[in-house]
C-alpha cells in the first residue's frame, strides 16, 4: 500500500480492526466522462468514474452524470489514454498567441462604420 | 500518478547522464518557479489544476479534506438508507431513494476530485475500511424515527450546504467543480427534509412530538458539524490561506444558526437551546455552549454507531468483492480476445 | 440556491417531460373494476421489486452500482405509483391506501419479485427475468385500448429497456468472469427459476381484458420472453435451469412466505399512524 497516509487519519478508533479492503485484486480503471447537454452543443467534461470496461463505463456514466437530464449524448475515455499538455507554469506553450491582436477582427479599425465588414 | 511524481521520475531517468549537482539545480529551479506560480494563483484567487506544481502539504491537506468529505457522503447513506424500506408514503420513498442515491453520487464526485491529486479511490476506500479515515461524526448517530429523516435533511444537509457553498470557490479546480455539482443537487435535500418536518409538525400530536424529538437530538450534533471552535482548530489558518476553506468554523456555525432560527419558527418547532436569542448589537443570534466532550468522544470512535457504520460498510465491500473481480476478469478476457483477433487478421 | 455559479453546460439540470403520478391522479382518468384489478397486478409487481431493490442502496458491490440499482428501483417505484394510482381511481383510493393499507392476501404480485435479494447474482437473475418480461409486456401494452394503461406503458417501456440491458450486461460478466461468479450467477438463476412460470399464467381478469385489447395476455408472453432469456443465458456460458414451476402460480399470496415480511417492514410506520399525512 502507498506510504502517503493523509495526515490526521492515523488514529484507529477503539474496536477498529486492521483489515484489508478486498479491492486489490479487482480495481476497475478510471474513465473520464464527457456529456453533451443538448443538440448543437459540444461534449463537455462532466467528471470521472470507475468501470471494468467501456460499455459499463458508458452505462455508469448515464446513471451517474445524467440523473437530472444533463445529457443527450455521452463519451467515455479511459483516463490513462488522455495526453495532456504541461500546465502553463512550465514554459511558453501558450505564449505565442499572446499579443497577436491582428488575429482578431477588433484589430482592424479603419473599416468601422462600413456596412457588412 | 501526480504531476510531481511524474516530474521526479523524469529527473530520475536522466540520473546517469547528468551530474548530481545539475539535477539538483534543475529540480530546485522547477520547484522555485512552481512555488512562485502557486503563490500567485492563490493570491489572485485563481484555481490550481491537477498538473500544476503544488506544495506537498497543500496536496496532503486537500486529499485529507476531500476524502473525508467523500467518506462522509458514503457513510451518510446509512442512517437515511435505513428508512427507504419503511418510508410512510410512496412519494416519500421515491424522494428518499433519490436522495440517498445522490449521496453515493456525491461521494463519487469527491473521490474523483481527490484522485486527481494522485491518491486512488482504492487507497481511500482502504482508509475507510480499516477505520483510519475520519468522516463526519453526525453519521454515528442513529436515525431512529421517520422525523429523523426530516431532521437530517433540514439540519445535517443544511449545515453541509452552509459549509459547501463557499467551497464552490475552493482554490483546487476539481474540488470546486465537484462542489458546484453537489450544491446544485443538494438544494433539494434540505428542502425535502424541512418539508417532512413541516408536514409532521402540522400533523397529529404524535407526529409533532416525533418532529420535536428529532430536532432536539440533531440540533447540537448538527452545529458541531462545522468542527471545533476556531481557537481549537489548528489547521484552519493554513487552509484559509490556501483558499480551501473560505470561512472559519465559528463563522459558518454562526451563519447556520442565523439561518435555521427563522426556519424553525416557520416549522412551529423549538430549538433545544435556552441561550438562543437575538443579539441586536452583533446582528446575530447568540447560542449556548455545545457539548464538546461528547463531540470529541464520538470523533474518537465512541459514538453510538461508529462500530455499526463501519461494519455495514465493510460487509458491503466484502460481499461485493467477487462481483468486482468478475467484472475485471471479464474485461481482461475480452481484451485478450480482441488482441488475438487483431493479430490473426493482421 | 445561490452563492455559486457555473456556466458549465454539463451541470445544467432540468425536470424533463414525462407523465407523473400526480398528473395521472389529477387527470381524472378512472378505471373500471376489471381494469383496476389488472393495474393492481402490474403495480404490485413493480412495487415489490422496487422495495427489494431499494434495500441494495449502500450495499452494492461498488458505488457506481449503488447508483445504477437506485435508478432502477426509482423507475420501478414510479411504475408502481402510476398503476396503483390508476387502480385506486376505481375505488376512490390513493396509491398509498393501496400500498400501505392492504393485507397480504390482497396483494397481487408474483412471487418472483418477492424473492429476497440474496447475493448480487440472485438479484441480477431476478432482474433479468423480470425486466425481459416487463419489456415484452409494455411493448404490447402501449397499444392497449385503455389510454391510461397505454400511456403508462409508454413511459415504462423506455425505462425497462435500460433495466433489461443492465441485467444482461451483468449476466454476461458474471457468467464469463471468474469461476466463482459463474457459479453464483448459475445458482442465482436456479434459485428464482421456479417462479418464472407465474409471470405467464392467465389469471382472472386478464383473459377478458385481453379479449377487449385492454390487457396483454400473460401466456402470450411466454414464448418470446423465454426465447430471449435462453439466448442471453446461453451466450453468457450459463445453463438454462431445469427447475419446475412452483405450485400456486396465481398471485394470491397464499403460497408466499416473503410477502408478509415485506409488508410488515414497508407498512409498519404508516399503520402506526392511520389517517396521518406524511
Amino acid at each position: 500500500m502507498p506510504d502517503k497516509t493523509p495526515e490526521g487519519t492515523e488514529e484507529i478508533p477503539a474496536g477498529g480492526v486492521v483489515a484489508t479492503d478486498p479491492a486489490d485484486r479487482s480495481a476497475w480503471p478510471l474513465w473520464e466522462v464527457f456529456v453533451r447537454s443538448a443538440r448543437g452543443l459540444s461534449h463537455v467534461h462532466a467528471g470521472s468514474l470507475h468501470a471494468p470496461d467501456a460499455s459499463m463505463a458508458l452505462r455508469n456514466a448515464r446513471d451517474l452524470y445524467t440523473r437530472r437530464n444533463e445529457g443527450t449524448s455521452i463519451w467515455v475515455v479511459p483516463a490513462a489514454e488522455i495526453t495532456a499538455s504541461d500546465p502553463d507554469s512550465k514554459g511558453g506553450f501558450f505564449e505565442s498567441p499572446q499579443g497577436k491582436a491582428y488575429r482578431h477582427a477588433t484589430y482592424y479599425t479603419q473599416s468601422e462604420g462600413v456596412p457588412h465588414l | 500518478m501526480s504531476a510531481q511524481q511524474a516530474h521526479l521520475q523524469a529527473v530520475g531517468s536522466q540520473a546517469a547522464a547528468e551530474p548530481i549537482t545539475e539535477q539538483a539545480r534543475r529540480a530546485a529551479d522547477e520547484a522555485r518557479v512552481g512555488w512562485e506560480r502557486f503563490q500567485e494563483l492563490i493570491a489572485e484567487d485563481k484555481r490550481v489544476e491537477p498538473r500544476d506544481w503544488m506544495p506537498d502539504h497543500y496536496r496532503k491537506t486537500l486529499v485529507r479534506q476531500v476524502s473525508q468529505h467523500a467518506h462522509s457522503e458514503i457513510i451518510g447513506m446509512q442512517p437515511e438508507g435505513n428508512w427507504i424500506t419503511r418510508a410512510p408514503s410512496l412519494k416519500r420513498k421515491a424522494v428518499l431513494m433519490a436522495k440517498v442515491q445522490d449521496e453515493a453520487g456525491h461521494g463519487l464526485y469527491l473521490y474523483s476530485a481527490a484522485e486527481t491529486l494522485g491518491t486512488s479511490r482504492d487507497e481511500m476506500y482502504q482508509q475507510l475500511y480499516t477505520g483510519k479515515a475520519k468522516y463526519s461524526s453526525i453519521f454515528n448517530y442513529p436515525a431512529r424515527t421517520w422525523a429523523d429523516v426530516g431532521a437530517i435533511g433540514w439540519l445535517v444537509d443544511g449545515a453541509a450546504i452552509t459549509n459547501q457553498v463557499p467551497l464552490c470557490r475552493a482554490s483546487y479546480g476539481p474540488y470546486g467543480r465537484a462542489m458546484v455539482r453537489i450544491c446544485k443537487e443538494e438544494s433539494f435535500h434540505q428542502r425535502q427534509g424541512w418539508e417532512i418536518l413541516y408536514t409532521l409538525s402540522h400533523g397529529t400530536e404524535a407526529q409533532k412530538q416525533m418532529a420535536q424529538d428529532a430536532v432536539d437530538r440533531f440540533y447540537g450534533p448538527a452545529l458541531q458539524m462545522f468542527g471545533p471552535p476556531d481557537d481549537e482548530s489548528p489547521n484552519s489558518q493554513q487552509s484559509m490561506a490556501w483558499n480551501i476553506k473560505r470561512f472559519s468554523n465559528d463563522e459558518l456555525r454562526q451563519r447556520f444558526v442565523d439561518m435555521i432560527v427563522p426556519q424553525a419558527e416557520a416549522l412551529g418547532l423549538t430549538l433545544p437551546d435556552p441561550d438562543l436569542k437575538w443579539n441586536e448589537e452583533r446582528g446575530h443570534y447568540d447560542f449556548g455552549e455545545l457539548d464538546w466532550d461528547e463531540f470529541f468522544s464520538v470523533v474518537k470512535g465512541n459514538g453510538p454507531l461508529n462500530h455499526q457504520r463501519l461494519a455495514h460498510y465493510r460487509r458491503a465491500r466484502d460481499e461485493g468483492a467477487w462481483v468486482r473481480e468478475a467484472a475485471a476478469a471479464y474485461a481482461a478476457k475480452q481484451d485478450a480476445q480482441a488482441r488475438e483477433t487483431a493479430l490473426l487478421s493482421a | 440556491m445561490s452563492g455559486f455559479t457555473s456556466q458549465d453546460s454539463a451541470t445544467r439540470i432540468s425536470v424533463g417531460q414525462a407523465i407523473t403520478p400526480e398528473e395521472l391522479r389529477s387527470s381524472g382518468a378512472s378505471a373500471d373494476e376489471a381494469t383496476a384489478r389488472y393495474a393492481l397486478m402490474l403495480g404490485d409487481d413493480s412495487l415489490m421489486l422496487a422495495q427489494r431493490l431499494g434495500a441494495w442502496i449502500s450495499r452494492a458491490p461498488e458505488l457506481e452500482e449503488d447508483i445504477a440499482l437506485g435508478n432502477i428501483a426509482l423507475d420501478l417505484l414510479g411504475h408502481a405509483r402510476f398503476f396503483l394510482t390508476y387502480a385506486g381511481s376505481a375505488w376512490g383510493k390513493t396509491e398509498d391506501d393501496l400500498a400501505y393499507f392492504r393485507d397480504e392476501e390482497e396483494f397481487r404480485s408474483v412471487r418472483l419479485v418477492e424473492q429476497d435479494n440474496g447475493d448480487f447474482g440472485k438479484t441480477i437473475a431476478r432482474q433479468l427475468i423480470f425486466s425481459f418480461y416487463a419489456r415484452e409486456l409494455y411493448s404490447r401494452l402501449v397499444d392497449s385500448a385503455d389510454e391510461t394503461l397505454a400511456a403508462i406503458a409508454d413511459k415504462a417501456l423506455k425505462e425497462v429497456d435500460y433495466h433489461q440491458d443492465h441485467a444482461a450486461q451483468w449476466v454476461r460478466r458474471l457468467g464469463g468472469g471468474t469461476e466463482e461468479s459463474h457459479r453464483r450467477m448459475q445458482a442465482g438463476l436456479e434459485d428464482v427459476w421456479a417462479y418464472v412460470e407465474e409471470l405467464f399464467v392467465d389469471v382472472d381478469p386478464t383473459t377478458q381484458l385481453a379479449e377487449a385489447d385492454i390487457a396483454v395476455l400473460p401466456s402470450s408472453l411466454r414464448e418470446p420472453v423465454m426465447q430471449r432469456l435462453r439466448t442471453v443465458i446461453e451466450e453468457a456460458g450459463l445453463t438454462v435451469p431445469e427447475v419446475k414451476g412452483a405450485y400456486g402460480a396465481d398471485r394470491t399470496g397464499r403460497f408466499s412466505e416473503h410477502r408478509g415480511y415485506i409488508l410488515a417492514e414497508m407498512q409498519v410506520l404508516a399503520r402506526q399512524h392511520p389517517g396521518a399525512t406524511w
